[in-house]
């Protein structure tokens, strides 16, 4: 199940018309802008002080064999996240403009 | 130490006197984020002159160590944990804050505070600098890991990144020792009370206000002309290789056969040398000193107690070895990664993979390598569930009983035995019992955890010897001090129950002893399970360790002494039925017959409700399962089987 819906998820991310809602579906090595954390506030908290903030670039890089938590680069540092987190972090679209943060 | 008793926000007022002189030691606090190398500098600082201990009703570690400066001052450095800010939400997070506002019973309010921040992480970490420079305690900014921050290309301005603080800044490596004498420097001054407090020029931050606290980070960076070093490429290289579809399972799984094979094969025979030095020193003490009560309570009760546990040793000294180069090389997130798939499928995470590997050996050093879990409720449940995995002390009666009464026959061709698939069907129930309790653990009492698995991934970094060294003495330290005093208590008052009350003078036979009266008084009790008054007796004195049992059963028939055990193998076999048998092999496998870990969950679980709750649970289930096993073995099955 978990494989499959990964599959989907990086073809959906070569479909120029399809844009990645979530930190989830966002395929490895592009990178997304993070709009907000859907989560409540002692998790955003505690994943904001890990670096996952609004404005912030999130790229995604290696999960763990087999399909468990993914390993994402954020502002200077690696942290893992299981897929039903990176669900909750909503990403900026496109055509949003925003201030964005680089480190 | 009375300074503020409201706890919002508080900003200690008096603390503008900087040092204070007089007879109380100089007290210097060590805090940082996780990962920032604290644990490292503590131990540069301090070498052995550390004690370890739990902070006061909470179960957050506490380890206070000893420095000298070159003036011949005495410094007293308290280790603080990990933490990414000063809001008390976590028990870290207290706990930290309690100490710097000198609100820790115990604790003397800190008269310094030394801060260590990764340098190649600066962004992130400089964070944390803005409650503790609100703190107004002299603190000197430590940015470590200069070493890897010059390689990758980044770099900072030390004196001006002071000056945006308005705070000492030292550039240091603590696990290469460079810097350290700045570090040494500091505590002098503050020691002396020379060292003044200037303002920060640039204004703290609204310390509840993450983004605004990040971007005063990024603006104290900048100003420092901070240059973020170029992304870790050997660590990249590496994890394409450690977390590779197919290379990366591969590697975890040599990883964790070389753990099994290093805690086995190769600390046999080294445990096996000690047990033999237990033994010839028992004899010879008993050669030295003149037949006496006093010669049998030290040589049968105080010796091989304190022996019983001292030949675990090796074992624990290599899961641990292997626990710290595991750790210290980074590969301990990535195995926990790895792991985490598998272990959420029974409601724990990764983090618990390692622990619950390290139980097979012994679930005392087990449940202390728990301390990495930073959830709360997933480390109490692993803790809860450690003691149900097959230790090392387990296989012992498992090899007794099994040689006693399971025929060795062909199960699968000559690979697989009947014994060797008991054993490892004994194994595999302790495994899956510690599964299904995981899993009712957390769907009940330790539900509704809200904080998700959140890993770092610490850069892989090569591991020192001087940092492994100091691990290693540093658990061994505890694990004597934890299981051995226990078993030595427990040692003599098993052997005051084995030898009192005196006839005539002399010890009692087995029977009329207390441990006898006891044996006899829980008969009732243990019948069902097909035990008899000198099992009785056996589990009584398993309690110290599950292994006594084999000697306790050979005092009892008599039969101590012969090499090999086959006398005692032929006394079992007339005292106990085969469904006894069997249900005293189900029996090990669940009760938690260990005073050791008794106390050391005791101690890591910060109170005596775990530890009962525990142990009346895997009693309960050892007791309903033995009487089970017993009924259905005894009703003829096994002679069925038999047959086939």
């Amino acid at each position: 199940m978990m494989q499959l819906s990964v599959n989907n998820d990086s073809q959906a991310g070569r479909n120029a018309a399809f844009a990645p809602k979530t930190l989830a579906q966002l395929p490895r090595g592009e990178s997304g802008i993070l709009d907000r954390l859907d989560l409540p506030e002692d998790v955003a908290r505690r994943l904001m002080e890990l670096g996952f903030l609004p404005g912030q670039v999130i790229v995604p890089a290696r999960s763990a064999p087999g399909g468990g938590p993914r390993v994402y680069r954020v502002d200077g540092s690696e942290v893992a996240l299981r897929r039903e987190t990176a669900a909750r972090l909503i990403l900026r679209s496109p055509a949003k403009s925003g201030p964005t943060r680089k480190p | 130490m009375s300074d503020c008793h409201d706890c919002a926000g508080c900003t200690i007022a008096s603390a503008s006197r900087v040092a204070r002189t007089g007879g109380r030691p100089h007290v210097v606090a060590i805090i940082g984020p996780p990962n920032s190398g604290k644990s490292t500098l503590f131990n540069r600082l301090t070498g052995l002159r550390q004690k370890v201990a739990n902070f006061p009703g909470v179960t957050v570690e506490q380890r206070i160590g000893r420095a000298k400066t070159k003036h011949d001052r005495e410094i007293v450095l308290v280790d603080l944990p990990g933490v990414y800010s000063l809001s008390p939400r976590s028990e870290d997070e207290q706990v930290t804050r309690d100490v710097l506002a000198g609100e820790m019973p115990g604790i003397p309010k800190p008269d310094a505070v030394l801060l260590i921040l990764d340098c190649t992480n600066l962004g992130r970490h400089l964070v944390l600098a803005a409650p503790i420079l609100a703190l107004k305690l002299p603190t000197l900014v430590i940015l470590n890991m200069a070493d890897d921050l010059a390689s990758r290309g980044g770099k900072v301005d030390t004196a001006e990144l002071a000056g945006e603080l308005g705070a000492p800044v030292a550039l240091i490596s603590a696990a290469k020792g460079d810097g350290i004498e700045k570090v040494f420097q500091f505590m002098e001054g503050t020691a002396a009370g020379t060292t003044s407090l200037a303002a920060p020029k640039v204004e703290l931050p609204v310390l509840q206000d993450i983004p605004r606290c990040r971007q005063w980070a990024h603006q104290v960076g900048a100003g420092a002309a901070y240059q973020a070093p170029a992304p870790p490429l050997w660590t990249r290289r590496l994890d394409a290789i450690f977390l590779h579809p197919v290379a990366g399972f591969a590697i975890f799984a040599v990883v964790v056969a070389a753990v099994f094979q290093t805690i086995f094969s190769l600390a046999k025979p080294i445990m096996d040398g000690l047990q033999a030095l237990v033994e010839t020193s028992g004899h010879w003490i008993e050669g030295v000193l003149p037949a006496s009560v006093f010669r049998s309570l030290l040589v049968d009760g105080v010796w091989h107690g304190v022996g019983s546990v001292i030949v675990f040793l090796p074992q624990i000294l290599l899961l641990f070895l292997f626990i710290g180069i595991l750790e210290d090389s980074g590969y301990l997130a990535r195995a926990a990664l790895i792991a985490d798939r598998t272990m959420a499928k029974f409601g724990l995470q990764g983090k618990s993979f390692i622990p619950l590997l390290s139980a097979y050996a012994c679930a005392v050093p087990a449940i202390m390598a728990t301390r990495t879990i930073e959830s709360k409720r997933d480390r109490l449940a692993t803790i809860l569930i450690a003691p149900l995995m097959t230790c090392s002390a387990r296989l012992p009666v498992y090899t007794l009983i099994i040689a006693a009464f399971i025929p060795e026959r062909h199960l699968l061709g000559p690979l697989l035995g009947t014994q060797a698939g008991a054993l490892l069907g004994l194994y595999m129930l302790g495994f899956a019992a510690a599964i299904i309790t995981a899993r009712l653990l957390k769907s009940s009492v330790l539900k509704s955890e809200r904080t998700p698995f959140v890993l770092e991934m610490p850069p892989y970094r090569m591991p020192t010897l001087r940092s492994l060294g100091l691990r290693l003495y540093d658990r061994s330290k505890i694990f004597l001090q934890r299981a051995g005093t226990v078993i030595l208590l427990v040692a003599v008052v098993l052997w005051v129950m084995l030898h009192l009350p005196l006839h005539d003078g002399k010890a009692p036979e087995i029977g009329d002893s207390f441990a006898g009266m006891i044996g006899h008084t829980a008969e009732p009790v243990i019948k069902p399970l097909g035990f008899n008054w000198k099992i009785g007796i056996g589990l009584i004195s398993s309690l110290a360790a599950r292994e006594v049992i084999v000697g306790t059963l050979g005092t009892i028939y008599a039969v101590e002494g012969t090499q090999d055990s086959a006398g005692l193998r032929h006394a079992l076999q007339s005292e106990l039925t085969p469904g006894g048998a069997v249900a005293l092999l189900i029996f090990f496998a669940f009760a938690m017959q260990c005073m050791s870990t008794v106390a050391v969950v005791r101690r890591e679980t910060g109170g005596w409700k775990w530890p009962a709750v525990q142990f009346a649970y895997m009693t309960l289930l050892a007791y309903v399962c033995a009487l089970v096993t017993n009924e259905v073995v005894g009703s003829g099955v096994l002679k069925v089987v038999a047959r086939l």
